[in-house]
């Protein structure tokens, strides 16, 4: 980008300040779907906080709860999901208990969403721009001008020549279509983004590329960021907390250096394990045996005890509730007592099996 | 992968009540609507002889124009035949018109559209070109040609000039979805280990395409049921078979429903209607397992967290 | 451009395949069009004569047969079609065909198109309100009607608002046959009368096949991230249902409206049969008792053009719908 395009913040709202509290708090979140197995809790007492200007990474593999967590954050689920419980309160506002119309309000000028695939997620028949425009029409009453003005701001943001926007979403490579969405996210300059898997389909480089891209844009305009993907080594380095998912409950919260470099709970130590360092000595890969429960009938006590190698006597019984361990949190008995100590924490020692048989 | 789970909890491992296709099936009801419907006129076909007693429904044996009575439950033609007799013996060349067209439809729909598919290129242009074609060019004034020129029309043509309709819609389905597996891992592995086209073909793809071929044998056969009743209601079938469509030829060219005899129309039309009925049920069922989303949405239980907060 | 060229390639390859299946067809079949002849003129014709009917057919015997391919091809494209030897024994089948055809068009045609498009319209409000008590009634209902005979469903029609009623709507003709034609309210008004027994069973009998498909077609549209992502911007939902959802459900219904053109011609034959509606596929039969052979070729072309013109206009309209389309010159 050889000049800094001036961004011009319109229709300004109060400025929201850390000092009133976080911008997002999510407490007790469940959320369901009726399937003809029976009731399945997909996403089961979550609770996060986002602070103005945070990037929050939520971690997880598939089938764990994320993207519905996501969607219910943003009021997006499908017919079939509902909310049954908990609340997420957006600069104090109850988003779960909002109409409609409320909601429309907030959407876009104050928090926008950027999806995973954007071949999927762009309208194919409309082009770039008239799909930009539709979501300034839809909160703002401005100039054609303006639009146009503004459309063009956000492509030059994103480094995309505004050429584009009068292209189709086939017509453009996947990493463009990826930096279209975010440029579209964009739009109101809103305070927070929320980004399911939006570097999956890319390949490495342009995945790294991406997330430096995202990182600069949200320094330089101050939103804050929730960041869903299935890949931990990839936002480690770019966010400020980190959230592991497992089972549609918190396993493990916390800053991220604490979380990545210490993790505590097997099931982190587990996905950590199953990505290899590239500096540092050669390391058995291991992954976790077994696979998700099904979500419809949870195992009893700590949901992970079917897979994990610590297992005790309480965790076939007893829930494990979110135990302190430092700066973060932990859902696992072993930590019951602080300071929690897995064994073979650090990294660089071998994986847990291996420790397990010495 | 879920074999590997070793659950030391205690607790049966519980398999997924319904997977597969029967158990589809049994969950919706429109498929048991139609499978019951077709059950019934299968048996009736095959087994005419339990559900009336007259052995030979077009002789002209009983009293003409008599209306609906215990003895003739639908009353008697024009020319003294008992309309029900000839309702159940029609049942089964009418089934068997749409089972047997129906099926070698498919199998040609099968063959041409997965060939084209495989073999790519010149092959799957021309194979391509020549199923447009036919899916084009209007049938029905084709089939009426082709019959009147081959003179009194006979079952065997009827046959043929419905197989040769009718397959072409299914080939381009088959070829689509051909092409959306042909890039597919399991397909991949089974090239490099060495087998033949022709197995990869028909042991690898063709079964999981399953649900796709049973859906077109259906269309099919509705296709053929009602194409065949329309050929024989304007008189280009047999006027002596007994099949719906020849019953439908006759009640028409004797006036049934301006003169007071409405049923000889009503009913065999119904049971056209009502065969075809079963085919698109089932057909439409068969939509919905394929398609998840389209599986009708349940009625939930599971109060929003925003009725219970106030 | 590179679409357009395709689709119009396509166009003239089928109707020549078209043509040349109803050249052939007669020369190869069992039977013989000059005894055909002769039964029907009560051998009162010199052979001469009878030569002279058979050639504008395109009946050369003697001719080398390419020669007669090349010059029943010429006729065919410049309306020279022959004279009928059916029923209407001498009169030219351009007559007969100018003079069924806006009657067909006007029916069929309309009816036709009104359906897609009242069905379409249908399908995409049904799939909308998913859920509903609306939605759980229509689609069983709309698949008992799409299975129903054409035929049938214009004979039940006939029963219950002709016979049962003792005429009060029509079920012969396209106007009383005591009546000229002319362009006076009276007139119009009984063409109109006569038309709404025909029109409805076009109507019954296939637009339950629109709904379902479009409601499919919709509701699998409904569940694509780019309409998720136009709930998450805010959009108005009227916004989403057209621009969003329809406009994408719309394109294969479409072309499955295109592909089953064929169908719809079967359907409109039989109806005008029952109701002996002067139209096209009216003459097609007649022909066909008739055995009135250059009167059933020129018919066939005309189905064989109609069904392509109405496919290329709907490949036309996927074009200009469809960006992809555009780039790529196929689906």
């Amino acid at each position: 980008m050889s000049s800094e395009p001036e961004i011009e913040i319109r229709d300004l709202d109060v400025a929201y300040t850390a000092s009133d509290g976080p911008l997002l708090e999510v407490r007790d979140l469940r959320v369901e779907y009726a399937t003809a197995g029976g009731l399945v809790r997909a996403v089961d007492g979550v609770d996060m906080k986002v602070h103005k200007g945070e990037f929050v990474a939520v971690v997880g593999e598939s089938g764990c709860g994320k993207s519905t967590l996501l969607f219910a954050i943003a009021r997006l689920l499908s017919p079939s999901a509902v909310i049954t419980g908990g609340s997420v309160a957006f600069r104090g506002q109850n988003l779960v208990t909002m109409t409609d119309k409320e909601l429309n309000a907030l959407r876009w000028r104050d928090y926008s969403v950027v999806m995973q695939s954007a071949m999927n997620a762009l309208n194919p028949v409309t082009t770039i721009g008239a799909q930009f425009k539709d979501s300034i029409e839809a909160h703002a009453k401005w100039s054609v001008a303006q639009t146009a003005q503004r459309c063009v701001e956000v492509m030059k943001l994103v480094g995309i020549d505004p050429i584009h926007l009068n292209s189709y979403p086939h017509q453009l490579s996947g990493g463009m279509r990826q930096r279209a969405m975010i440029a579209m996210a964009l739009l109101f300059t809103p305070d927070l983004v929320i980004m399911d898997e939006p570097t999956s389909g890319l390949d490495v480089v342009a995945q790294r590329l991406l997330m430096v891209q995202i990182k600069e844009l949200q320094q330089k305009l101050g939103f804050a960021v929730i960041f869903v993907t299935h890949d931990m080594s990839l936002v480690s380095h770019f966010s400020d907390q980190l959230l592991v998912m497992y089972a549609g409950q918190v396993v493990e919260i916390g800053p991220t250096r604490a979380v990545f470099d210490s993790p505590s709970h097997p099931y982190s130590r587990g996905l950590l394990d199953a990505f290899p360092s590239i500096r540092g000595p050669r390391v058995e890969l291991t992954g976790i045996a077994g696979s998700p429960p099904d979500l419809s009938n949870p195992p009893d006590g700590c949901r992970f005890h079917p897979r994990c190698a610590f297992a005790m006597a309480a965790c076939f019984t007893e829930p494990p509730p979110l135990y302190r361990v430092g700066p973060a949190l932990s859902r696992c008995h072993l930590n019951a007592h602080e300071p929690a100590e897995l064994p073979g924490v650090p990294r660089e020692h071998p994986g847990i099996a291996e420790t397990m048989r010495t | 992968m879920t074999g590997l789970l070793v659950d030391t909890s205690g607790r049966a491992v519980t398999r997924r009540r319904g997977s597969g296709l029967t158990a589809a099936i049994r969950r919706s009801r429109k498929a048991q609507v139609g499978l019951v419907i077709l059950l019934v006129f299968c048996i009736v076909a095959v087994v005419p002889g339990l559900f009336t007693s007259v052995r030979h429904p077009n002789a002209l044996q009983f009293t003409p124009r008599l209306g609906p009575s215990g003895e003739h439950w639908l009353g008697t033609t024009s020319l003294g035949q008992d309309i029900w007799a000839q309702l159940v013996y029609g049942t089964r060349q009418s089934l068997v018109i749409a089972v047997v067209a129906g099926l070698f439809a498919t199998v040609l729909s099968v063959l041409v559209g997965v060939t084209a598919a495989y073999l790519g290129g010149l092959p799957d242009d021309v194979l391509s070109m020549i199923t447009s074609v036919f899916l084009v060019i209007p049938t029905f004034p084709l089939i009426i040609i082709f019959a009147t020129y081959a003179g009194k029309s006979t079952l065997i043509v009827v046959l043929i000039v419905l197989v040769v309709t009718g397959w072409s819609y299914g080939a381009n389905q088959m070829r689509a979805q051909m092409l959306s597996l042909r890039n597919r891992e399991f397909l991949e592995s089974a090239r490099v280990r060495g087998e033949r086209r022709t197995y990869i073909i028909f042991a690898e793809a063709l079964p999981t395409m399953t649900s796709l071929i049973v859906a077109i044998f259906l269309g099919a056969a509705l296709y053929s049921l009602l194409t065949a009743a329309g050929l024989q209601f304007i008189g280009l079938g047999d006027p002596d078979s007994s099949s719906w469509g020849t019953m439908l030829y006759w009640s028409e060219s004797q006036s049934a429903l301006q003169t007071g005899m409405p049923l000889w129309s009503i009913a065999p039309g119904l049971c056209v209607a009502l065969l075809g009925v079963s085919f698109a049920l089932i057909n439409y069922a068969f939509d919905e397992i394929s398609n998840p989303a389209l599986r009708p949405v349940r009625r939930r239980h599971v109060k929003r967290a925003r009725d219970r907060n106030t | 451009m590179r679409y357009v060229v395709r689709r119009l390639g396509f166009f003239a390859l089928t109707l020549w395949v078209a043509l040349t299946l109803n050249f052939f067809i007669p020369r190869f079949m069992p039977g013989n069009p000059l005894d055909a002849l002769r039964a029907r003129t009560h051998d009162r014709l010199s052979p001469a004569a009878l030569e002279q009917m058979l050639t504008s057919y395109g009946f050369k015997p003697h001719q080398n047969i390419f020669v007669q391919y090349l010059e029943y091809l010429r006729n065919m494209f410049t309306g020279h079609w022959g004279i009928s030897i059916g029923a209407t024994l001498g009169e030219p089948v351009s007559t007969i065909v100018w003079q069924a055809l806006p009657w067909t068009l006007g029916l069929v045609g309309v009816t036709t198109v009104l359906a897609f498009l009242l069905g379409s319209l249908i399908g995409v409000v049904a799939a909308w309100r998913r859920g509903g008590r609306l939605d759980s009634v229509l689609p069983p209902v709309f698949v008992v009607t799409s299975a129903l005979p054409y035929f049938w469903v214009g004979l039940m029609l006939i029963l219950v608002f002709s016979v049962w009623t003792h005429g009060w709507l029509p079920s012969d003709f396209n106007y009383d046959p005591d009546l000229l034609p002319e362009f006076s309210l009276g007139f119009i008004e009984n063409v109109l009368k006569h038309a709404v027994l025909p029109a409805a069973t076009i109507l019954i009998a296939s637009i339950g096949a629109w709904i379902l498909t479009m409601r499919n077609n919709m509701i699998t549209t409904l569940a694509e991230d780019y309409v998720r992502m136009g709930r998450a911007k805010g959009l108005s939902n009227s916004r989403i249902m057209t621009d969003y959802a329809a406009r994408n459900a719309m394109l294969p219904n479409l072309s499955g409206f295109a592909m089953s053109l064929g169908f719809v011609i079967t359907g409109s034959i039989l109806v005008e049969y029952v109701f002996n509606y002067p139209g096209l596929g009216y003459q097609l039969y007649n022909a066909v008792q008739n055995t009135d052979y250059p009167l059933m070729q020129a018919l066939f072309m005309l189905f064989t053009v109609a069904v392509l013109v109405a496919l290329l206009v709907c490949d036309f309209a996927i074009a200009w719908l469809d960006p992809r389309v555009r780039a790529t010159g196929s689906r």
